[in-house]
């Protein structure tokens, strides 16, 4: 009995994915619920498991291929008593005798003349190479059509794709970007060419917070079970800023603004493929235990690379923090369709003017970059001024000042 | 009580035998039926093609060509022939002996396969039943292959002896002085060129202007100066007003552009097409319908309207060849038995026995042009192919085309020595997906033809050693 393994399901902003890893092979014994292969879309990379215990009968979808959502990758055989644990050619033969159609990784496709020379050229690797040819030969319009359609993954340490060419003196190293990169690169050009960005500064003296935190630190871990970092009060004073100066929570869709009753702040953090930004979901209404707790998941999530494509989508307003690295101040990019991203810096003693004194003061400069076309500069400015104020006393929440 | 088969298949030609045998080969048992005698009133299956078609006609070619190089060739080689004559009994005697030949072997390979041969005129009736003279047979599956006749021009009805058809004109016992052809097809043009060589004058009469339009418009160019220098007298525009035979003789009258003309000849030939041989061919509860001009209408895969029972080679539609004929036997056969058959219409390569002989397999540069494909062009002279200089047929060219992003090989059309079977490279090639960059690839052996094709896929990229080649114009 044959089973289908299937690219799961994407959502409708997703059209198409990439298979970008198989970590079986063809006669491999798996279990259920044993991750099979990788599928990168641009937001996430997908986890295909086995659907259930068997033997891989056949692999459809060659590394490097584009996928379609639900489409098959692989089918399942029963595994046959002691067969356990060693591959079973015999059965992939019979198999691909009867699928005309079945292109497995095992044996190597026909290439012909023009397309080896043309892979070999340009040091391709055959078997991210889809052939069309009889009997799934490489033909040479494969290869070129691969060349245009191409998005490789570059693997870290595969040398097939990474070419070292030395001119002169001086190496250069061509890697094709992933495809998540060239998202990202295409929506961070796209919101800089759609929006008129620009970004207003201001700082926030930490000393308050700071205090808050350390009073209340071990009550707060042993009630809620959480650490108090500083994120959960800015997502609250952003919030609250957000309430009383609704145009930067608001988006341009045709020629409408449209103004959303609800808050959903978008937390960037980095991960191992490049920026990602999940969604705190209604975070007015999220605890600071909520907020806190939520926040670590997702970054220890997106290290993992195991965000849905769900809760990154959506998002009224976005905050991101440069100080992890080092940065003073910075001009954040905005996510469209949002009006407005909070920058968050390092917190950096300082000597500061009070009452006449000087004192050090643990400050943090804070940016606000936002939408002039629906943003004017005074609301911009006076809605980073509320979150500095409410920052630099949070009693102010409670008393809604 | 009838006999009944797993197939009965109505004809013994390219279609009919090939198909038999193919049925035979997946264990199914079959019937075939077939009229054709030979001159001695024996059955001789092999259909048109071998007995008054592709077989003689090509025996004819040969021999005719034979005799034009003994008269005029040889010399050139240094060989001095004196008092060549023609015996053109002999030359229908051998060319019968071939039909002989390959007839008997067709009738030996059904027997070989245990295919039951019945001779006689085959009908269908209803319920996949079918008449043979007074017995009936009946089957599960029935393949109609009976094949096409030649067509009759209007108002010039053929007699056998002074106005013939295509059969008529492979049986002519002396060599006629003066020959109109009606008709400037494959058939008219190899069957004119027989008897010019043979020492006929001959001219050719079309209807339109146009020639050969089914080739490559350069290629036909070519082709119509060949023959022209040959001194066949192609006349086209040339409407047929009347036809007589006045004491033994012929009498054309015909208009054209220059006006009226009238010609006296010693024999036509009228060679307008074939229709396909439907007449009487099923009752009409059978279930199968003919259209108007006499064909029967099949699906991609020679399915009928009735389940069990299908129709291939010149009785349905597309080019009527009989490569075609047996391609579409094998796979009715195989659909029948449950496997997985097609035939791809579109790439069948068609052969001109004329000298130059004319091949062609894919598309022509104005099918091209005439659906917007972008395409290169690569060609090669066979005056610059030492093989065919040093057989001294120097004449005609090959040309390619290819696609001009993928460089897949759409077309390959060639006029010139052993063109019929150079094209079979090219259709090997085609089959595969191959591009021209992969022929160019390809390691041909030397002194050959073939070499001239090889040649011409150098050219599409723009590379050919053996000829200075101007820069393609960037588009």
């Amino acid at each position: 009995m044959t089973i289908e393994v299937n690219v799961p399901s994407f959502p409708e902003s997703v059209a198409d994915g990439t298979l970008v890893t198989w970590h079986k092979q063809v006669g491999d014994v798996v279990e259920a619920e044993e991750i099979l292969a990788d599928v990168e879309t641009d937001k996430v990379v997908f986890e295909v498991p086995a659907p259930s215990d068997g033997i891989i009968e056949s692999i459809l979808i060659k590394e490097g291929a584009t996928v379609l959502s639900g489409e098959i990758l692989a089918t399942l055989g029963e595994v046959e008593a002691g067969t356990a644990h060693k591959p079973a050619p015999a059965i992939v033969e019979q198999r691909s005798a009867v699928a005309t159609e079945v292109s497995t990784d095992e044996a190597d496709a026909f290439i012909t003349p023009a397309a080896r020379k043309m892979i070999e050229e340009k040091s391709l690797d055959a078997k991210q190479i889809q052939g069309t040819g009889k009997g799934g030969s490489i033909l040479k319009e494969d290869v070129i059509k691969h060349l245009e359609n191409s998005s490789q993954k570059a693997p870290p340490a595969a040398a097939s794709v990474d070419i070292d060419q030395v001119s002169g003196e001086r190496l250069e190293k061509r890697v094709p970007m992933t495809r998540l990169r060239k998202r990202i690169a295409e929506r961070l050009l796209e919101s800089q060419s759609n929006a008129a960005i620009l970004t207003t500064f201001n700082e926030v003296n930490m000393q308050p917070v700071m205090e808050l935190r350390a009073k209340y630190k071990e009550a707060f871990e042993k009630k809620h079970g959480t650490r108090l970092g500083f994120m959960s009060f800015f997502v609250k004073a952003v919030c609250e800023a957000l309430k009383r100066f609704p145009e930067v929570n608001a988006s341009i869709d045709g020629d409408d603004i449209v103004y959303h009753g609800y808050f959903d702040i978008g937390i960037a953090v980095g991960s191992p493929r490049g920026l990602v930004v999940p969604i705190l979901r209604d975070a007015d209404q999220m605890s600071l235990a909520e907020i806190e707790a939520t926040i670590r998941d997702f970054g220890a999530r997106a290290q993992a690379g195991k965000l849905s494509i769900e809760e990154m989508t959506g998002g009224t307003f976005s905050v991101t923090n440069g100080g992890v690295f080092g940065s003073l101040m910075s001009t954040p990019i905005i996510n469209p369709p949002q009006s407005g991203i909070l920058g968050m810096h390092k917190i950096q003693e300082r000597p500061m003017a009070e009452n006449g004194q000087v004192v050090i003061r643990p400050m943090m400069y804070l940016a606000h970059s936002y939408d002039h076309r629906i943003v004017d500069g005074r609301g911009a400015v006076l809605f980073l001024v509320a979150i500095k104020e409410l920052l630099e006393d949070p009693a102010r929440i409670l008393l809604d000042l | 009580m009838s006999e009944k088969f797993d197939v009965i298949i109505i004809g013994a030609g390219p279609g009919g035998y090939v198909a038999a045998i193919r049925c035979a080969q997946l264990g199914l048992k079959t019937a075939c039926i077939d009229d054709w005698v030979n001159q001695d009133n024996n059955p001789s299956p092999g259909g048109t093609c071998l007995n008054v078609g592709c077989i003689p006609s090509k025996a004819m070619i040969e021999s005719s060509e034979q005799y034009q190089k003994a008269q005029h060739e040889l010399a050139a080689h240094g060989v001095n022939v004196r008092g060549v004559k023609l015996d053109l009994a002999t030359m229908l005697a051998r060319k019968n002996k071939v039909v002989h030949e390959l007839t008997s072997g067709v009738a030996a390979l059904l027997a070989a396969n245990k295919v039951t041969f019945i001779h006689g005129r085959g009908k269908l009736l209803a319920n996949k039943v079918v008449e043979v003279g007074k017995k009936t047979v009946t089957a599960d599956n029935v393949i109609i292959a009976t094949g096409s006749s030649p067509s009759e021009l209007k108002g010039v009805a053929y007699d056998g002896k002074t106005i013939v058809d295509s059969t008529g004109a492979l049986e002519f016992n002396s060599v006629p002085k003066r020959l109109c052809v009606i008709g400037v097809g494959v058939i008219g043009l190899e069957l004119g060129s027989v008897w010019r060589r043979l020492g006929s004058e001959v001219f050719m009469l079309k209807s339109s202007h146009s020639f050969l339009p089914a080739a490559d418009q350069s290629i036909a160019k070519e082709a119509l100066k060949a023959f022209s220098e040959q001194g066949l007298d192609i006349r086209m525009g040339a409407k047929i007003k009347n036809v007589s035979v006045v004491r033994g003789k012929a009498l054309i009258e015909y208009d054209d552009e220059q006006g009226s003309h009238q010609e006296k000849v010693d024999k036509i030939i009228v060679a307008v097409g074939r229709r396909p041989n439907t007449h009487n061919l099923i009752a009409d509860d059978a279930g199968i319908a003919v259209d108007e001009r006499g064909f029967i209408s099949v699906d991609e895969k020679c399915r009928t309207a009735v389940d069990g029972i299908y129709a291939i080679g010149d009785v349905v539609r597309g080019p009527m060849l009989a490569h075609k004929a047996s391609e579409e036997g094998v796979m009715v056969a195989e659909l029948i038995k449950g496997e997985f058959a097609q035939v791809d219409l579109d790439t069948i390569p068609s052969v001109i026995y004329t000298a130059p002989e004319i091949a062609w397999v894919g598309k022509t540069e104005q099918t091209l042009k005439k659906e917007g494909i972008d395409y290169n062009v690569g060609t090669f002279p066979f005056a610059a192919n030492g093989r065919a200089r040093a057989l001294g047929e120097t004449g005609g060219l090959i040309k390619i085309l290819a696609h001009a992003k993928t460089d897949r090989i759409l077309g390959v059309h060639i006029i010139g020595p052993q063109a019929s079977e150079t094209i079979a490279q090219a259709k090997i090639a085609m089959e595969m997906g191959a591009s021209s960059e992969d022929i160019a690839l390809t390691m041909f052996a030397h002194p050959t033809l073939s070499e001239t094709l090889h040649e011409a896929a150098l050219s599409v990229q723009e590379r050919a050693i053996h000829a200075v080649q101007p820069k393609r114009k960037k588009s």
